[in-house]
């Protein structure tokens, strides 16, 4: 295969760090390749210097055997190299058509020609099997069907080479299967694609060939069929990576946290967790499966108490906490991660120090005399902390918005573990986290069970619910569809029930998804 | 928290600096417009403001009330609200002020002023209290409510001074209050008073309370992100009541001042839109107590300046307003470049 583009030796510094170090990468024409590292390792620095967003400090880029100088993203568009963004530019009032024509519009005179840009929006996702309705407004459709948009407009705008930043990252287990599809059509058209993620599965699934990056330099570069899961983690991390947890039976003892006939509303006043009944024991781990949307996200804010509980009630060691503030929850012992670590769980603009001690901030010892704060005590903590979770750069005066998303993560865990809580809550406590630093979340989840903490578990990653939990329950539209002994569960089985079938429907031997190939 | 060198942004304390000399630059191409002399108009301005101590002295007169209202903007500021009401705010301490002022005439003066000034506080805090209570309760945004309590507030204390308050004499204005009430001049001819130290008072205890204590640490939370706030714990409606009181009250401070201090008595619509400038201040003081100080020290001089630059020079002051509204200008501009740099240099 020929080769389309190649980079040569990009460097690029940011004040303190090198982000790309000497990074060379050649892509073949037409081909599906992969790009991973954790997060922090240079992937998307790289892919900014290529589209121009960022200019490299050293280094060549050719492009069809060409040297090219690229400084700004129409260079880039020029030389047929489009950019789809882990967040999407789209504008959510207008159509989808009008969203891929938006700064290209076929004119006529000063009007926009909305029929022309329709036809051609049908005419592309023909062609590359990308099934969106041209009429739609943005603000209507799913999350996966948004990303096909940006890939359009990518196509509209003729690129040959189209990067995708962690495409995936926002996407269900089921809009992952359909987009490996788009990739495979996009490549049987002709389309190369650097595929930007830091999930090994799918790489092993989606891509010709992979090259890994590792704190700003290049590690190597893989055939993908001529690599596994754990060589490539060890890439990655640069030791040999633990994939599965190991822990022993649950010991559960006396139910620590009891939900009855819960029902919950979102904001928009719609009911979506209804009528809900739960208990989670001592000593073990209750993960909850499910797409996301199906109402996990008000179930545990409502036990957070961060949501009001529309009906039925909450008991917390045997005391009703239905009507208690988050500060009374925190108190009688829970701890609670969220699944959004930047909007709910950390003040990025506080240091790592003060983020450490938030909630606690009012109690001894971090007051003194009841209003002052005891800095002396919340820098010891932070000390504490940063050292026994590895968080990094081991910094407490740093902003927690300068730590890489894996570090915040730690942030968090480490604040919510370390207050020798009764019951904790996990919201996707691994989402968007590099694999070194899931290990080290896997592993403390399992200490605090040990330790005889209820923990329950709300997850999308299904091999994160099945290698956690002692008990499993599926979530589908707002009510618990089934719940089995770990055992008893297969990621299969789960999907099953959590796409909505009936867990009596069941039949093992159904047909297999994309992502069961590997 | 220790002190940490490496972690200082620079630039954040460096960029009002450069604001400020941006303004200047640009303020002496409209002198010239004018067909005056930029360099003569300057060097008017600077020496009839630092130049020496009765110009000081006035500089300092000047800055005083805006180190009051420029704490106010920038206290609730930091709870994520826009007090644009310390206009009015100030109004309402003022007429608590003459009020104790006018009322208690057989009080020793170490009783008698610190009472109108805690009035002033008070009720100050309580008119600010309105606005945080209906945003915190009905989510009705502050700023709205601010400018319409602003107009409350004149037309309110324009009826005390006209009627129940109402001096005699021709003027609307009320009887000078006692002279227990009185603060000291302390350069006498100057009319810098005791209030220059309470100002500073203020921003210590300002300091002090955002940065030091559990209150300041949830405000500041609150302001920063108000779901992350509530994730910790930290009553989100409360501490907005809160911080607009303390906002209020500092705005109520400059009321005492203006009445205690410098007109002896409550004239109607005295101020010269200080709680106005006092967003100003806020601003280009980036919120911050001691920034604060040096900022309303700045718009002290210009105001000081402007008005012996009128006297002396052909430039006239309202030269002085185009200077100040380019200063909040580049300021306003600075942050709109610092987000962009931010937003490049993000990896």
């Amino acid at each position: 295969m020929n080769q389309i583009l190649e980079l040569k030796n990009i460097t690029k510094r940011f004040p303190g760090v090198v982000a790309n170090d000497r990074i060379s990468l050649d892509v073949a024409e037409g081909e599906i390749h992969a790009l991973v590292g954790e997060n922090g390792s240079g992937k998307s620095t790289l892919m900014n210097i290529l589209y121009g967003l960022y200019e490299g400090d050293e280094g060549e880029i050719y492009v069809r055997g060409e040297k090219r100088e690229i400084s700004e993203p129409r260079d880039a568009i020029n030389l047929r190299i489009g950019m789809v963004f882990q967040h999407f530019m789209l504008v959510e009032t207008l159509t989808v058509a009008e969203n891929v024509i938006l700064g290209s519009e076929i004119r006529q005179g000063v009007r926009v020609n909305y029929r022309r840009a329709v036809q051609e929006v049908e005419r592309l996702s023909q062609e590359y099997g990308l099934r969106v309705d041209p009429h739609a407004k943005i603000a209507d459709i799913s999350v996966g069907q948004q990303q096909r948009v940006e890939i359009l407009k990518a196509l509209y705008r003729g690129a040959e080479i189209l990067i995708l930043d962690e495409p995936t990252a926002v996407l269900t287990p089921q809009e992952v299967e359909e987009l490996v599809r788009v990739m495979a059509n996009l490549k049987a058209q002709g389309t190369t694609i650097i595929f930007i993620t830091h999930k090994i599965k799918e790489v092993l699934v989606a891509s010709d060939r992979v090259t890994v990056l590792r704190r700003g330099k290049k590690v190597g570069t893989k055939v993908t069929a001529k690599t596994n899961e754990p060589e490539l983690a060890e890439m990655m991390v640069g030791r040999s990576v633990l994939l599965r947890v190991e822990k022993t039976p649950a010991e559960p003892q006396s139910a620590v946290f009891a939900a009855e006939n819960l029902a919950v509303e979102d904001e928009r006043g719609s009911l979506r967790v209804k009528g809900i009944g739960l208990e989670v024991r001592a000593g073990e781990v209750l993960g909850i499966a499910g797409v996301e949307g199906n109402g996990q996200s008000q179930l545990v804010e409502a036990i957070a108490g961060l949501m009001p509980v529309k009906q039925g009630r909450l008991f917390l060691n045997g005391q009703d906490i239905t009507r208690a503030t988050p500060l009374q929850r925190k108190r009688k012992g829970l701890g609670y991660v969220p699944e959004d670590r930047q909007r709910r769980g950390l003040i990025l603009e506080y240091t790592v120090a003060d983020n450490l001690v938030l909630g606690l901030h009012g109690e001894p010892p971090f007051v003194r005399y009841r209003f002052l704060r005891h800095d002396r005590a919340i820098q010891r903590n932070a000390e504490e902390l940063v050292e026994s979770y590895d968080i990094r750069p081991p910094q407490p005066n740093y902003l927690a918005q300068s730590l890489s998303g894996g570090n915040q993560q730690k942030v968090v865990v480490a604040r919510e573990f370390t207050r020798t809580p009764k019951l904790l809550v996990c919201a996707q406590p691994t989402r968007g986290v590099d694999v070194g630093a899931i290990e080290f979340i896997h592993q403390q989840i399992i200490a605090q069970r040990d330790r005889g903490v209820a923990v329950l578990l709300v997850s999308a990653e299904l091999d994160e619910i099945l290698s956690l939990s002692d008990r499993i329950a599926v979530m589908y539209n707002g009510e618990i569809a089934a719940a089995m002994e770990a055992r008893d569960a297969t990621e299969k089985k789960l999907g099953f029930i959590m796409l909505g079938g009936r867990p009596e429907d069941f039949r093992e031997e159904r047909e297999e998804g994309v992502l069961d190939e590997v | 928290m220790k002190f940490d060198f490496k972690t200082l942004d620079y630039t954040a304390i460096a960029a009002p600096f450069i604001s400020v000399v941006l303004a200047l630059l640009v303020g002496s191409l409209f002198i010239l417009l004018a067909g005056s002399n930029p360099w003569e108009a300057y060097r008017v301005l600077f020496t009839e403001s630092f130049g020496s101590m009765d110009a000081f002295a006035l500089t300092l007169q000047r800055a005083t009330p805006l180190v009051f209202t420029g704490l106010a903007v920038a206290f609730a500021f930091r709870c994520g609200l826009f007090n644009i009401g310390a206009e009015g705010q100030l109004y309402m301490g003022g007429l608590a002020a003459v009020w104790v002022g006018l009322t208690f005439t057989t009080l020793p003066s170490y009783i008698h002023i610190p009472f109108a000034i805690l009035a002033a506080a008070v009720l100050g805090g309580l008119w600010a209290a309105i606005p945080g209570i209906l945003k915190a309760k009905l989510g009705v945004h502050e700023v709205i409510n601010t400018i319409m309590l602003n107009f409350i507030a004149f037309y309110l204390t324009d009826f005390f001074v006209i009627g129940p308050l109402h001096g005699g004499r021709a003027g609307p204005e009320t009887a000078r209050i006692v002279e227990s009430a009185r603060l000291t001049r302390l350069m006498p001819p100057s009319r810098v008073t005791t209030a220059l130290y309470i100002a500073l008072i203020a921003a210590v205890v300002v300091y002090i309370i955002l940065f030091r204590t559990k209150l300041g640490y949830e405000i500041r939370a609150v302001g920063l992100n108000a779901a992350a706030a509530q994730y910790g714990g930290i009553n989100v409606a409360k501490n907005i009541v809160l911080a607009m009181m303390i906002s209020g009250g500092l705005a109520g401070l400059a009321g005492a001042e203006q009445i205690l201090g410098l007109h002896t008595r409550f004239i109607q619509r005295f101020s010269p839109d200080l709680g106005f400038m006092g967003i100003a201040v806020a601003l280009l003081g980036r919120s911050h107590p001691f920034g604060v100080i040096l900022a309303a020290i700045l718009f002290g001089a210009l105001n000081a300046g402007g008005a012996a630059m009128d006297r002396l020079t052909d430039v006239p002051r309202e030269l002085i307003v185009i200077i100040q509204a380019l200063i909040i200008f580049f300021v306003a501009a600075d942050q709109l470049v610092r987000r962009f740099l931010k937003r490049r240099r993000a990896a």
